[in-house]
């Protein structure tokens, strides 16, 4: 049993970093039925900024928003200088603009900062939390905790606030939401803006756990899609569901099948879902979109 | 008529160029090459092990060179690519007309090497780990580094003086993890070493919780060893302090730097690994036999790029004093002669520790190379 638990906590934290990339994913793809591979980079340049400007000497409370703001920056010009010149183009013309901005940023960051892996100090310390036999970092806690404060506010925006219901309305229907005077380009930078700083809060909050370094965005961004997928993309509730079940999933293959398969899992999802469940678990039935 | 005078000009300048240059290379210094992972995913060998060859080169020129001639070394960056490394072999046999290669930082690259040197009788001293490089011996392949299979013998020797016999492993899936856990498994039997967990993670995994909740379950567990190198035994560390083990974490030397102390923060706290006297040079007793050496050259080496001394270096430190010296004892530059001396080696005193060469040993170290040593409070000490 403890092991059980222990298997749960490693699942839910890793997962909690999936459901934010894959949320990053739905908000985008919601917005512009783009798929941005370049999500990833968003959680490595949260993390790596923040390792590089407390290393400068700055303390982590300014460092922090710091990184999510360069990230934002980063989200604003991808989108801007990528895939606002080619909005005529098809989605997979997008999809694949975003897969070279992906490398594009990853080759950046090798120059910018280097290509070590660097570790960020725990928030409230190392000493673990012993839950039911299952010993619990505390930065676990800031990780699940700081996913569900992510998830709450973005309810909020879009429930409740003008601009989230614009981009709730430019996903409904493009054509419609311009017709009624929103400006579709905004909320497509927008949405841009907001999933870099998501992606870039989740690197933050993970680093101390599992380290970061330039490249640590690529199988992130593959995992998170796994996660989308699996939750149905441009769900959100979807999204958060499929990143925590497929954490569950590598952290319960790797203790009770074989750990020689962990990184298989993600991949074994995605191939799942497409054969078994196209829609995901909250997706809407394809045709829908036509 | 100005076109013609310019063309002729450029002409002679040409060739005297070409005259100038071709006879000062050919006679007069002694070509040594080397292919090295200087960038690169395995760029924290090739980096330090370039900067070291760079640096001896320069001092043994300054002191009069080898057998009164200077040396003159040729490096290419393989990026720790095996198809690079076959190819800059080619040319520096075919082109560059060396007489000695040293280098190779990878397995990899070495073994997709040996055949271009094996066939062009050129010695070649490999800066590589793994046991297959001189297992088999061939003619003209030698290497400096410790093997992983030495590595897992030292860990178990520590273990059974101290009569644990109940072991889990975690290994990287790289290829020095599972080279090192293939190396560890055939060699625990003779130490009465059981291995009671074996799992696995592969190199971009962040999270060894699940494997170690394992291996902590396992029964009669009495200590965990984990090959591999890279962030994996950094964050393998982080989950093993996290999990409360009441049990000793041993390493490999492939963690024997100072960025392993710095991911692995307090979690690397005791724990133990085999590596080279080099980490403790100032530590070692002053009637340690390999002080001198491991002292002068960390403080050459820590002098000359600012950067901490790391094992790697080392290797290319210890490569270029054997050759040299092998060359003096030739009084020659003949690639034969020079093959025929390194392997008479004997009673060299290196960073690694002293190496003894035969026919059947190319490597020459034995278990007394590599020191026990334990982490404490951020640095290396000497355990017990």
């Amino acid at each position: 049993m403890p092991d059980f638990l222990q298997f749960c906590v490693s699942g839910l934290t890793v997962g909690a970093v999936y459901a934010l990339v894959a949320l990053g994913f739905t908000i985008i793809y919601n917005a512009s039925d783009v798929v941005n591979f370049a999500q990833g980079e968003f959680v490595m340049i949260g993390g790596m900024t923040t390792v590089f400007i407390t290393a400068a000497g700055v303390p982590l409370h300014f460092a922090i928003p710091a990184a999510i703001l360069a990230a934002m920056v980063i989200g604003l010009l991808l989108h801007r200088l990528a895939i606002e010149p080619a909005r005529g183009a098809s989605a997979v013309t997008l999809i694949i603009i975003t897969i070279g901005a992906s490398i594009f940023l990853r080759g950046g960051a090798q120059i910018v900062f280097d290509k070590q892996f660097h570790s960020l100090p725990a928030f409230s310390g190392d000493t673990p939390v012993m839950i039911g036999g299952a010993a619990v970092l505390p930065q676990s806690f800031w990780v699940l905790g700081g996913a569900a404060v992510i998830v709450a506010l973005l309810w909020f925006f879009f429930n409740r606030t003008l601009l989230g219901k614009a981009v709730l309305a430019t996903a409904a229907n493009r054509l419609a939401a311009r017709l009624v005077g929103i400006n579709t380009s905004f909320v497509v930078g927008f949405s841009f803006v907001l999933s870099a700083a998501i992606g870039a809060i989740a690197g933050i909050l993970v680093a101390p756990i599992t380290l970061t370094s330039y490249d640590i965005g690529a199988l992130l961004a593959l995992k998170g899609f796994a996660a989308a997928m699996l939750g149905g993309m441009g769900n959100p509730l979807g999204a958060i569901v499929g990143g925590l079940a497929v954490g569950l999933l590598e952290a319960l293959g790797a203790g009770y099948i074989s750990s020689t398969y962990k990184d298989a899992i993600a991949f074994i999802v995605i191939l799942a879902v497409l054969f078994v469940l196209p829609g995901g678990f909250f997706g809407r039935a394809s045709t829908e979109r036509v | 008529m100005t076109n013609l005078m310019t063309r002729m000009g450029l002409a002679a300048l040409f060739a005297g160029a070409a005259a100038m240059a071709s006879p000062a290379s050919a006679a007069d210094t002694i070509k040594i090459g080397s292919s090295l992972a200087i960038t690169g995913p395995a760029s924290f060998l090739g980096d330090p092990e370039a900067k070291t060859l760079e640096l001896y080169v320069k001092k043994i020129n300054e002191a009069g060179g080898v057998n009164g001639k200077q040396l003159e070394l040729v490096v290419y960056d393989d990026g720790a690519n095996a198809n690079n490394a076959r190819t800059f072999a080619t040319r520096l046999v075919e082109d560059d007309g060396i007489v000695a290669m040293i280098g190779g930082s990878s397995t990899g690259a070495t073994m997709a090497m040996i055949p271009v040197f094996e066939d062009a009788g050129i010695p070649f001293i490999s800066l590589a780990g793994a046991v297959v490089i001189v297992d088999p011996v061939k003619p003209f392949v030698f290497k400096t580094p410790h093997t992983d299979k030495m590595a897992c013998e030292k860990i178990f020797e520590d273990m059974k003086a101290k009569g644990i016999a109940k072991v889990g492993m975690i290994s990287g899936t790289g290829g020095f993890g599972k080279s090192m856990h293939g190396q560890c498994l055939g060699v625990a039997g003779n130490y009465g070493i059981e291995i009671v967990a074996d799992e696995t993670y592969g190199p971009k995994d962040s999270d060894m919780t699940p494997q170690l909740t394992n291996i902590k379950s396992a029964p009669g567990l009495q200590a965990v060893v984990n090959p591999g190198f890279g962030q994996g035994p950094a964050i393998v560390t982080r989950n093993f302090k996290q999990l409360g083990f009441d049990v000793p974490l041993y390493q490999s030397h492939g963690v024997a730097s100072k960025s392993f102390i710095e991911l692995a923060g307090d979690a690397a706290e005791g724990v133990r690994l085999p590596a080279s006297a080099l980490l403790v040079a100032e530590k070692l007793p002053d009637d340690d036999p390999q002080k001198a050496v491991v002292t002068s050259y960390k403080a050459a080496y820590e002098e000359a790029t600012g950067q901490p001394v790391s094992t790697f270096g080392g290797h290319a430190y210890d490569g270029l004093m054997m050759l040299v010296e092998a060359m003096q004892r030739a009084g020659s530059e003949d690639p034969q002669a020079i093959r025929d001396e390194l392997e008479k080696t004997s009673g060299f005193m290196g960073t690694a520790g002293v190496v003894n060469m035969s026919p059947s040993d190319h490597l020459g170290l034995d278990l007394t190379a590599f020191r026990m040593l334990e982490i404490r409070d951020g640095d290396w000490v000497l355990a017990d």
